[in-house]
């Protein structure tokens, strides 16, 4: 599934990773808590996430995971915009909660890291 | 050829959290080493960061590379670990809801370093502080 896609399907706001809409990405994983996904093994997923502050891409640059996608309306702080530009990471906002997201991605075709 | 580093680390600096850790993994990319093993080393080293920022009052991360493996010492000021089998064990966690809400404190940082360290050995005072030291092979 395209960057552009997954934009599209959760009503998304792309705020960082301009140039990347075609980016593809296949697999997807959904947690706030940041140790569950220090354990996935598959690199580049979607992280899909309501915890939004500087931990999420930390964990994110750790992980070799390069598209992330903030659920229930939070807002990307400005260090998250900045830590996401510098590291090469997609951020993306939507207005949906994490379950809707979830199952909107699945259905339509991301597949999940397990 | 032993590159060394020191970096340090403030409790309770959850903004800058994983910094350190950061600058390890371009220090390991620039010196091209497989990047499953990099994986591994950042995510116990992150983890272990994570830690110090959570619990402890400030500590330091010395970490040497060799041709062969990198060293990861982290030494920290801080409450200690009264009981380190009990914290090593799976969903036990003291952490405050300030590190919950950072998306961690779910009690498995102990096991994720486990995991992803070949070696991994970690000393406690009580009142004093922490002192994790970690080894990986490349």
């Amino acid at each position: 599934m395209k960057v552009k896609e997954i934009i599209q399907l959760t009503e998304a706001t792309l705020v960082c990773g301009e140039g990347r809409l075609n980016d593809e990405v296949e697999k997807a994983f959904s947690s706030d808590l940041m140790s569950d996904v220090l354990t996935i093994d598959s690199e580049d997923i979607l992280l899909i996430t309501g915890l939004a502050n500087t931990q999420s891409i930390r964990t994110a640059e750790m992980a070799d995971i390069h598209f992330i996608l903030l659920v229930r309306n939070k807002k990307a702080t400005p260090e998250m915009i900045e830590l996401a530009h510098e590291i090469g990471i997609v951020l993306m906002e939507t207005p949906f909660s994490l379950f809707k997201t979830s199952g909107i991605l699945y259905e339509s075709g991301l597949k999940p890291v397990y | 050829m032993v590159v060394e580093h020191t970096y340090h680390v403030k409790g309770g600096d959850f903004t800058h959290a994983g910094s350190a850790s950061s600058k390890v993994k371009k220090l390991l990319k620039q010196l091209d080493i497989d990047p499953k093993k990099i994986k591994n080393i950042v995510i116990a080293l992150y983890e272990a960061e994570v830690n110090i920022v959570a619990h402890a009052w400030e500590g330091e991360i010395w970490i040497a590379i060799s041709p062969e493996k990198i060293t990861m010492v982290l030494t920290d000021k801080g409450p200690g670990i009264p009981d380190i089998e009990q914290a090593m064990v799976e969903g036990f966690s003291t952490a405050s809801k300030e590190v919950r809400e950072m998306g961690f404190g779910a009690g498995m940082g102990l096991s994720n370093i486990r995991r992803n360290t070949d070696e991994l050995k970690i000393t406690s005072e009580v009142g004093t502080g922490t002192k994790v030291e970690m080894v990986n092979y490349f």
